[in-house]
């Protein structure tokens, strides 16, 4: 069992999600920290790309302000080495960084996910890369023994889910509305219709888009998710941490109490509905 | 992405097959509504200048002012076909952006168009004349504020509401089927053309040009003569002030993503990019609002790869100055798109043939402003004195 299989089997899952490097290297090294603290099973981290057609606009500006100051996918990297955690590190990006990496054409997309391997990354989502094209990067994932994460919409359904449903490991990111990212203060009723489709298939069910309070991550999971992801309601915290000009460790301590509640509210929700033991 | 899936079904049912007659009903509206078939124009002044018999296939006449209604007549009324009740679309330098609310209008579809801030305080007319036709102009403040931005935040809207609306994507860019179907709806430009070169000129033409930022009107304009093989083709792009990137400010000072681009993926597509090393999209920069875009077409990229196109590009400069030249010397306010493809005629006349057919891709209304701006600090060959106009702008 890989560490991201082995997280999930553990009970309802925490994966929350910010932006390398948001609003700068050092600060964004301390919050990803403090969410491990806080009860993060695994970790999404975005290495930001110019052109986020999925996100809304809090993470739209939460990947400008990584870009402005400087990220690019090597320092990404070296991010990833130095970031003290013991959960496994899922890498969100678009297809175009991976793609581009690396000097040797023929290489592409294997180079980024051997550095990327390399560097401490177990696992990739990639919101833009449909699994009909996903070929090339699901073959470099087995070679590095990553997983591979695909997005499924409340519309996604019939041979085109399977076709997703048999190139992904992990965990499925089941997303709980349509639309982009971003923090609603209600979570949809298509998360139970998207994740009884799911049924039938063994990988781990994740929901995200939406998810903003501990209760919400609780209903989500008394739902039927193995686990919630949640990213825009934590962007908001260093966003507003950053605009009002407070120290990194002031809005580290409020993401580890908000990864706390997020993380607990997920455990309950489980608690309320008794789920099948997991093999 | 069933959209797409759903997207695809239609447009091999109702474009490829005809089924429930739904070309032929396109052809009737694009007939009486659009104004087709537009003119191929003998014209005389440049044919004497350069030695040449040059034709101009006149997509300035068609209703709205240019190329652009044939795609978006197509895709209001396939979406029409499909079920759909609200458009959205994104456009540059408005001219999309004005036939998708003329279409809407049209067919009776209410009809959202993103577009970037400066391309609003640069085409202004044209946000008039989408308002009049009752579409609502939504202006994206992100990056540069030019289409790359309009089409991120379209395709943001479009996952929202995907149910019940349909994307009138503007160029032969984005995911399949939007390369294919765009390029389907604008071949009626060289269908057109080569039926009526014939007729006039009794052969076919030497070489066909036409301006290229995305590639809708190249595309149209070339895709009935590709299998033609002594008919050259050239997609002139725009070459900006400069081709070298400025790597401090991370932009691109021009539009010509198949003379300097690199092999990327961007909005579902494998393409020529402007990019950095890293594969960020690099902001791009043209005179002319509608080639201003990161990208082009796959499927004009793979043309350009295989030899069977050759990609070409003027500067801002000589753009303008053709801009003038055909306003003068035929009586023809071109779009500044358009010009820079009658500015590759001027450099390169020598090497086209004895018989040419420019694209015309729209007309100069809506760039007028930018024109008067941009003419007035530059020193442009054939322009008229300025600053009589820009004394009233001021």
């Amino acid at each position: 069992m890989n560490a991201i299989e082995a997280a999930f089997a553990e009970g309802p899952a925490f994966v929350p999600y910010l932006a390398a490097g948001d609003p700068d290297y050092d600060a964004s090294l301390e919050y990803v920290e403090a969410l491990a603290r806080g009860g993060a099973d695994v970790i999404e981290l975005g290495l930001p790309f110019s052109e986020p057609v999925a996100e809304g606009p809090t993470i739209q500006a939460a990947v400008n302000r990584s870009l402005d100051a400087g990220m690019t996918p090597e320092r990404f990297f070296a991010f990833v080495e130095e970031l003290d955690v013991d959960v496994p590190l899922v890498c969100m990006t678009y297809y175009n960084l991976i793609y581009r990496y690396g000097d040797d054409d023929a290489e592409r997309p294997r180079a980024f996910v051997e550095r990327a391997a390399a560097a401490g990354i177990e696992g990739f989502v990639v919101p833009d890369l449909p699994a009909e094209e996903a070929d090339p990067l699901r073959e470099a994932c087995d070679e590095f023994d990553c997983d591979l994460v695909f997005i499924v919409a409340p519309t996604t359904q019939g041979e085109r889910l399977d076709r997703i449903m048999s190139r992904v490991s992990g965990y499925v990111y089941v997303q709980a509305r349509l639309g982009v990212t971003g923090a609603k203060a209600d979570v949809s009723a298509q998360t139970g219709q998207s994740l009884d489709r799911l049924a039938e298939w063994e990988v781990p069910k994740a929901v995200g888009f939406g998810i903003a309070s501990g209760e919400q991550a609780g209903e989500v999971v008394a739902a039927g998710a193995d686990g919630v992801i949640v990213g825009s309601a934590l962007v908001d915290i260093v966003a507003e941490g950053y605009e009002a000009g407070e120290d990194a460790a002031t809005v580290a301590e409020r993401l580890e109490a908000k990864a706390r509640e997020l993380k607990d509210g997920a455990v309950a929700g489980a608690q309320r509905t008794p789920r099948p033991e997991r093999t | 992405m069933p959209a797409i899936e759903e997207l695809t079904d239609a447009y091999e049912r109702y474009v490829l097959d005809n089924e429930d007659g739904f070309m032929d009903e396109f052809r009737d509206r694009l007939r009486d509504f659009g104004g087709r078939p537009t003119p191929l124009q003998h014209a005389e002044r440049l044919s004497e200048r350069y030695d040449t018999e040059v034709y101009l296939k006149r997509e300035d006449l068609l209703h709205g002012g240019a190329h652009k209604l044939n795609n978006a007549l197509g895709q209001v009324l396939l979406a029409k076909y499909m079920g759909k009740e609200r458009i959205v679309a994104e456009t540059g330098a408005g001219q999309h952006g004005t036939a998708t609310a003329m279409a809407a209008a049209h067919l009776d579809m209410p009809c959202e168009v993103y577009m970037g801030e400066t391309d609003i305080n640069r085409q202004r007319p044209n946000v008039f004349r989408m308002r009049l036709n009752g579409a609502d102009v939504t202006p994206v403040t992100a990056g540069r504020g030019t289409l790359k931005e309009a089409i991120n935040e379209t395709m943001r809207d479009w996952a929202t509401t995907v149910e019940n609306t349909h994307y009138v994507l503007g160029s032969v860019v984005g995911p399949h089927p939007f390369p294919a179907m765009v390029r389907d709806f604008q071949a009626v430009i060289s269908e057109e053309a080569r039926r009526q070169v014939r007729g006039q000129a009794g052969r076919l033409p030497d070489s066909v040009l036409a301006c290229a930022g995305g590639g809708s009107n190249t595309m149209g304009a070339f895709a009935e003569f590709v299998s033609d093989d002594g008919v050259d083709l050239h997609a002139v792009e725009a070459g900006g002030s400069s081709l070298a990137v400025d790597e401090e400010r991370g932009v691109a000072p021009n539009s010509a993503s198949l003379s300097t681009g690199e092999e990327g993926v961007l909005h579902g597509a494998r393409t020529r990019l402007l990019q950095d090393d890293d594969g960020q999209i690099l902001e791009s920069h043209s005179v002319s609002a509608g080639l201003d875009y990161a990208g082009v077409g796959p499927e004009l990229a793979h043309l350009v790869d295989s030899g069977r196109v050759r990609a070409t590009n003027v500067d801002d400069d000589a753009a303008l100055a053709a801009f003038h030249r055909l306003s003068s010397t035929e009586g023809i306010i071109p779009a500044l798109e358009s010009a820079h493809a009658l500015a590759h005629l001027h450099e390169a006349h020598d090497d086209l043939g004895d018989t040419v057919v420019v694209n015309v891709s729209g007309r100069g209304d809506k760039d007028l402003e930018t024109v008067i701006e941009e003419t007035d600090r530059r020193e442009i060959d054939e322009a008229p004195e300025m600053d009589v106009f820009t004394e009233g702008l001021r």
